[in-house]
């Protein structure tokens, strides 16, 4: 195991640097997620528009770099999809880190394929899986709309 | 005895990773066992396994007289006035929910005072809270300062006419402070309030004397000294076991069952319901001989120095924050790296062959006060070296190369 695999430069970049942190103006859907092995909390905010297409997705929170990484990258690639497409997209980063360590998905272009691909390390490593998802269940979570916070330890 | 040779008692040691040897610095979570022990474990099932203290066998006879000779040697190693005062349990959690349980129930009433300390670990504390849930007690925290120590003169004005009991751990998991337990002790007695301890962490690392101490309760979690998984220690004074009720109720602690009415068993059956992890009982006893034939004077000497050493080594580590500088401190270190998070430095770490804990160790009333979600923690074992800790620095430094810190 090579710890280059986990830890690849755009990983730490997204951590160290991460886009769209913050609260989003006027956001229609939220959502908070905790991890209560480390600690680690996220709260998400989605603006969805008239014709149910993503038009801003924000969040705030702390954690480590696989977590930190993979909520920066999953606003990124989920920004200016339809709904539709971002539940699809959900599902292939979910399938990903926890089963193939491939992306199969008709819906993200090869740089967003890239950089979706960099955290499929996380496999390797199933004590930092819930690092990787805890933002993409959280936004699964804003997207239907529920009110209890995202427990990591009640998923994966 | 030569403490370089203790690691070669420990059968996991010998074994590599990926070409790395473990470095076991997580001790205060469970520490390793002895060859002495997993013999004993070994030996107890393949010849000499029984249920004990019913069947009057042969078989039976000596698995009763090896259970009973553990719990001789527990009351020698803590120097409790009787074997009586002995009790196996699960682990400290539940020997800690035993006494919440029973002496709630006879003592705590609405509007009753606990007294706990900040540094408490969760299984010191949601016991009671129990009690706040289902009888209406209060729960007072008795605060620690900055280097991890208890502000003995803010405990002292948190006891008040309706204090009913104060539990407090004899040494933190997470700062490593050894607290003065017979001073607070000494205060509590003198308005007549019982103590416990949660001596989970203190009982492979220091001295207990319950006698010298005198506690009303110890606690003790047998995996962390050495010993197996699933047996825990009770030592209560005497004096509290006889009005007690009962905890858990079945098999082995009765005296007589009728339709009508149900006598209990003397003690300290009394407390010990259903069949016992009975090889994990008898195996323990091999755990107290290896802390005796090193001494605990030995063990002490060995992990202060290692402590310090450890110290002096991370405080070198540009970035390192050590939390906590308690007076009196073991070999539990917690601290983070600025711009790396616990769990990552965990991970990197153990590429390198060293388990450490990353998280909040289950005291995150204790974390909240530092204003912290996690931190890294090292914790030493009789088995560490010098050697453990300069590898431990060293992935230190390849988790800021990773991160690219300066």
């Amino acid at each position: 195991m090579d710890l280059k695999d986990l830890y690849q430069d755009i990983i730490l970049e997204h951590g160290k640097s991460p886009r769209n942190f913050g609260k989003c103006e006027k956001y229609t859907h939220q959502a908070k997620g905790y991890n209560p092995l480390c600690g680690d909390k996220v709260e998400i905010f989605l603006k969805l528009n008239n014709e149910k297409k993503v038009e801003n997705l924000t969040f705030e929170g702390s954690g480590c770099a696989i977590s930190m990484a993979s909520t920066s990258i999953m606003t990124e690639l989920v920004k200016g999809k339809p709904l539709e497409t971002a539940k699809k997209i959900i599902e292939a980063f979910l399938n990903m880190v926890k089963n193939t360590r491939e992306i199969k998905s008709e819906d993200l272009n090869e740089d967003q394929k890239t950089k979706i691909m960099s955290l499929s390390g996380v496999k390797q490593y199933p004590m930092r899986v819930k690092c990787a998802t805890l933002a993409w269940h959280t936004l699964t979570s804003a997207m239907e709309g529920k009110k209890e916070e995202v427990n990591t330890e009640g998923i994966d | 005895m030569i403490i370089e040779n203790i690691k070669s008692q420990f059968p996991i040691f010998s074994k590599q990773t990926n070409g790395k040897q473990l470095v076991y610095l997580d001790s205060s979570n469970s520490s390793q066992k002895p060859i002495s022990v997993i013999n004993s474990l070994d030996n107890f099932y393949k010849n000499e396994f029984s249920n004990i203290g019913r069947s009057i066998h042969k078989l039976a006879v000596n698995a009763t007289n090896r259970f009973e000779n553990t719990r001789m040697s527990v009351k020698n190693f803590i120097n409790a006035s009787s074997k009586d005062e002995i009790i196996f349990t699960k682990n400290a959690t539940e020997s800690i929910n035993l006494v919440a349980t029973t002496f709630g129930q006879k003592y705590i009433n609405k509007g009753d005072e606990i007294v706990v300390t900040e540094l408490e670990h969760h299984s010191n504390y949601v016991p009671w809270h129990y009690l706040r849930e289902n009888k209406g007690a209060i729960i007072k925290f008795a605060p620690i300062n900055n280097d991890g120590d208890i502000i003995i003169e803010k405990l002292k004005d948190l006891i008040t006419s309706k204090t009913k009991i104060i539990a407090i751990t004899h040494l933190s998991n997470v700062t490593g402070t050894i607290v003065p337990i017979k001073e607070i002790v000494e205060i509590a007695h003198k308005k007549n309030i019982p103590v416990l301890v949660d001596g989970c962490q203190s009982a492979p690392h220091i001295k207990i004397d319950v006698k010298d101490l005198d506690c009303d309760f110890y606690a003790i979690s047998c995996h962390k000294v050495y010993g197996p998984t699933g047996v825990g220690i009770l030592y209560a004074k005497k004096k509290w076991l006889d009005v007690l009720p009962p905890y858990i109720g079945g098999g082995g602690m009765i005296s007589e069952v009728k339709k009508e009415k149900i006598s209990y068993a003397p003690l300290p059956e009394k407390y010990e319901a259903g069949t016992m992890p009975t090889a994990e009982v008898v195996a323990f006893n091999e755990s107290i001989n290896f802390m005796n034939s090193i001494g605990i004077e030995n063990i002490v000497r060995h992990e202060k120095e290692l402590t310090n050493y450890a110290l002096e080594e991370l405080r070198k580590i540009n970035s390192v924050n050590i939390i906590g500088n308690p007076k009196n401190k073991a070999g539990v270190i917690s601290f983070t790296i600025k711009g790396i998070h616990p769990h990552d430095i965990s991970t990197i770490v153990d590429e390198e062959g060293v388990a450490i804990r990353a998280g909040h160790h289950c005291c995150q009333i204790l974390h909240e006060k530092f204003k912290l979600s996690a931190t890294v923690r090292a914790s030493i074992g009789v088995y560490n070296t010098k050697e453990d800790i300069d590898i431990l620095c060293k992935a230190i430094e390849k988790c800021r190369k990773v991160f690219d810190l300066k």
